[in-house]
């Protein structure tokens, strides 16, 4: 058994410590948001925060999660932080196909929490590790950046 | 009323942000098995038998003999749903063994042993001799042109290919509905009523037995144009087989290896030149790979002939084009739909005639465009206002193009040097040649509930690229209603009317144009709090020289957009590596519906143009992929663009809603031309391939 907590709750698995957490989150526990885009840690679709921190849950087996807390894009979605970048990524045009997106937030999020005030040349890195073919980019750049700049005092 | 084109909130922004979005993968049915497939090791052999293991129950396998007609319909049928006698490519798919346990089908399938008897394989296209398709056509007096002209140049392109690397990868669950005997398909998809042919050719039921619903669908870009529709009869076999629900996920590595790609072709080009330097003629001889079975081959070879002369007035043309047949994976339909490798192979050509003629790029350019009122290579007309002369003025002013080709044409020294490029290029608006008239029909829907929202039905798919939006921003313009009143679901073929597949540029301006009339129907006969419908049909009245296949001749196209890509860079001498400067793109894609969706379109479609052009390498090794995986299929990062600028021409066509054209494969054109010139001018040599990656840049002299 794996203990640990899941979007604020205290969770446990019965699932061996070698599955993926990505399976162990979309199956046991339903939560689709986190995407499978390659399975090899390339694509970041399935990024969730583990302490605060960027993830993978592709390539992460679950017993690496044991006392930590894991958040999902569904764990983050009722934050101010979130409605800011909601507001935020449809005023910049920054979502198309979607499939990324679960990923690019956690990975904004993880971004933000630790440089509030990135420059443009940090969040093309922060956010290097999630891989986007539809929109070249620029746009989701430009949504993390009006975040950042309209949400002072919230990260 | 505001500028329709003023953006709005998308109508799947919300879903799509916060992961409510269902896509394919993320569906529970009641009952649903996990599935694998056997794929052939080989590139060719007779299969001389299969030993399965022992199948726990629950365990299905499923064959050819599990499909009623076992071929997969999609322009032609040549390929079955299941390898049966004989397997023409690695990867073709064999068995699909399905289960409760995703592992315990994944083991299954590893356990299975086929044996094969192998037969010789055409592993390379150096090597093909068999042509699937062949196309060719003339213009003016070729022979002549050569014999009188003061000199000559030939040059071989060649291109690579370059796979899709939509974020979400193939998937689909099919279900069979034994009551009914009716075959029923969810998925991700480009095209449900492609899909929907393909299952009742399969299973032999019409069209009422058939259904195909479109789930969100995680990109596209061609790649799931028609592969969903050998996806769908699989699965739907399985279904029928097991009495089950049937999931077929593909990993990334296996939808890599086995899906379509855009074409790699090889581009012999020999032009005729008078004394000034100017081009009299022009022969291209291209062949393209069409892998094992041909499939979308022949409409692709088609745009890849038409555009082979580029934007320029070419008096005297032949143009040959040989699709041909390989024991390699198949290749279809990539966003282009082989445009890109002629533009690259007409751009580079000019940027090498230039240097011949030692006049700068654009200065020898202006010596051939095509204007408004020419012909066409196939003898129809530029009928509408080519604006290429205001799209180099505007990239002009945005980019400072020729002042910076001017300073990076002087000798450079040390490690990092700069260079400049331009492509100019157009896109064919909507299916080649008489399509929408001879085949697609298209019909689209407008039904008003007793509350006075509007649904739009229709069966044009929104894979990202915000046709959902747009649609809906077409039909509330048209009957002043507020935005939010206006429904569009994802299409299921048993609601919506057959308004033709999402491809080829076509949606915005064909179906779109039906809504805005059916919008204007509907206003007229608008009874508040009553419920009304509105069916509207293609009708073709433009201005045209009919199109002939069979000859190759007349307009392939109702109307062009067209397009200005300039790229600066830095190259790295000691790397070959090369850091983007700028990127700058103008285009005339006629009215922009919402221009912060056109934009996304621009941008994204540019940087796979560029990736295509430099870091996207895709090849085969012996009839196997070798780059199958995000690791070593390296699509651009948002480390590796850069801040970029898009300017949109009006010049509106009267066929399309509110003067819009086709929009979203023009944008990934001209990336890879643009992106060469610019090394080639950092570098001081001269290319003739992509993707141009460092080693190449390197190793040349």
């Amino acid at each position: 058994m794996v203990e640990f907590t899941l979007n604020g709750k205290k969770r446990s698995s019965q699932m061996s410590p070698d599955t993926r957490l990505l399976d162990v989150l979309r199956e046991e526990f339903e939560l689709t948001g986190p995407k499978e885009g390659c399975g090899e840690g390339e694509c970041g679709a399935c990024s969730v925060l583990v302490d605060g921190k960027l993830w993978n849950s592709c390539i992460t087996p679950l017993g690496n999660v044991r006392g930590k807390n894991v958040i999902t894009l569904e764990g983050f979605r009722d934050s101010e932080e979130y409605k800011l970048l909601e507001k935020c990524f449809a005023d910049a045009g920054a979502v198309q196909c979607g499939f990324c997106i679960p990923g690019m937030i956690m990975a904004s999020e993880a971004l933000l929490l630790r440089k509030p005030h990135p420059t443009e040349d940090e969040i093309r890195e922060g956010l290097s590790g999630n891989l986007c073919r539809c929109t070249g980019y620029n746009m989701i750049i430009d949504a993390v950046s009006m975040a950042a700049e309209k949400g002072a005092g919230l990260w | 009323m505001k500028d329709i084109g003023t953006p709005v909130e998308k109508k799947d922004h919300r879903m799509k942000m916060s992961g409510r979005a269902e896509y394919t993968a993320d569906m529970k049915l009641k009952g649903m098995l996990y599935s694998s497939f056997v794929r052939s090791e080989v590139p060719h052999a007779l299969i001389k038998s299969i030993e399965l293991p022992t199948l726990p129950d629950g365990y299905f396998s499923v064959s050819g003999e599990d499909v009623p007609y076992n071929h997969c319909s999609c322009i032609t049928d040549e390929q079955p749903v299941f390898a049966d006698k004989e397997v023409m490519f690695i990867g073709e798919a064999i068995l699909l063994i399905c289960g409760p346990d995703k592992d315990m089908v994944k083991k299954l399938c590893e356990e299975t042993r086929v044996i094969y008897e192998e037969l010789p394989a055409v592993t390379c296209l150096d090597d093909a001799t068999e042509a699937a398709i062949h196309y060719d056509y003339k213009k003016g007096d070729v022979d002549a042109a050569f014999s009188s002209a003061a000199s000559t140049y030939s040059e071989t392109f060649r291109t690579g290919y370059q796979e899709q690397a939509y974020l979400e990868p193939q998937s689909v669950v099919g279900v069979w509905d034994d009551k009914e005997g009716k075959a029923v398909l969810y998925g991700s998809m480009q095209c449900p009523y492609y899909v929907h042919s393909a299952l009742m050719h399969a299973f032999k039921v019409d069209e009422s037995h058939a259904r195909v619903v479109q789930e969100v669908t995680g990109g596209g870009f061609g790649g799931k144009e028609d592969f969903p529709s050998l996806l769908g009869c699989q699965a739907v076999a399985a279904a029928k087989k097991s009495g089950h629900p049937v999931r077929i996920v593909l990993n990334r590595r296996e939808d890599m290896s086995v899906t379509t790609k855009r074409h790699p072709a090889i581009l012999k080009y020999n032009v005729a030149l008078d004394d000034k330097g100017h081009i009299t003629a022009l022969k291209a001889d291209i062949r393209l790979d069409s892998g094992a079975y041909p499939g979308l081959t022949s409409v692709v070879m088609q745009r890849t002939l038409l555009a082979a002369s580029g934007v320029y007035k070419i008096d005297n043309l032949y143009v040959t084009g040989n699709a041909m047949t390989t024991n390699l994976v198949n290749n279809g339909a990539y966003r282009g739909f082989g445009a890109p490798q002629a533009f690259f192979a007409m751009e580079t050509l000019m940027n090498h005639l230039a240097d011949k003629y030692d006049m700068d790029p654009l200065s020898y350019r202006n010596m051939h465009f095509v204007k408004q009122g020419d012909e066409t290579g196939t003898g129809g007309k530029f009928w509408h206002h080519v604006p290429i002369p205001e799209m180099i003025a505007k990239a002009e002013e945005i980019s400072d193009y020729s002042r910076k080709y001017k300073e990076y044409a002087k000798p450079q020294s040390g490690r990092y040097r700069k260079g400049i490029g331009m492509s100019i290029f157009f896109h064919g608006c909507g299916f080649t040649g008489s399509a929408e008239k001879d085949f697609i029909k298209s019909q689209i829907k407008l039904r008003k509930y007793a509350d006075d929202r509007v649904e739009i039905l229709a069966s044009n798919t929104d894979m990202g690229q915000g046709l959902k939006t747009t649609f809906s921003k077409i039909a509330s313009h048209v009957l002043e209603i507020p935005y939010s009143q206006i429904i569009i679901e994802n299409p299921d073929t048993d609601r919506v009317p057959n308004s033709g597949p999402t491809v080829a540029s076509r949606s915005l301006m064909i179906d779109g144009k039906l809504i805005e009339r059916a919008a204007k129907k509907l206003k007229d006969e608008w009874i508040p709090g009553k419920e009304q419908e509105i069916i509207e049909n293609y009708t073709e009245n433009r201005e045209s020289v009919p199109w002939d296949l069979s000859k190759f001749h007349g307009d392939a196209y109702p109307t062009f957009s067209w397009g200005l890509n300039v790229v600066e860079l830095q190259e790295d001498t000691l790397t070959g590596s090369t850091d983007l400067l700028g990127v700058w793109g103008i285009f005339d894609v006629g009215k922009a519906i919402d221009t912060l969706i056109m934009d996304g379109q621009a941008q994204g479609g540019m940087l796979q143009g560029i990736g295509y052009g430099s870091m996207e390498n895709m090849e085969s090794f012996k009839g196997r992929i070798r780059q199958n995986s995000f690791t070593d299929y390296m699509i651009p990062t948002a480390m590796d663009t850069v801040r970029n600028e898009i300017v949109f021409i009006d010049n509106p066509y009267n066929d399309g809603p509110f003067g819009a054209k086709g929009a979203g494969e023009l944008t990934l054109v001209g990336g890879a031309p643009a992106y060469e010139a610019a090394v080639e001018q950092a570098s001081g040599k001269h290319f003739s391939v992509i993707p141009l990656t460092p080693e190449k840049i390197l190793c040349a002299d």
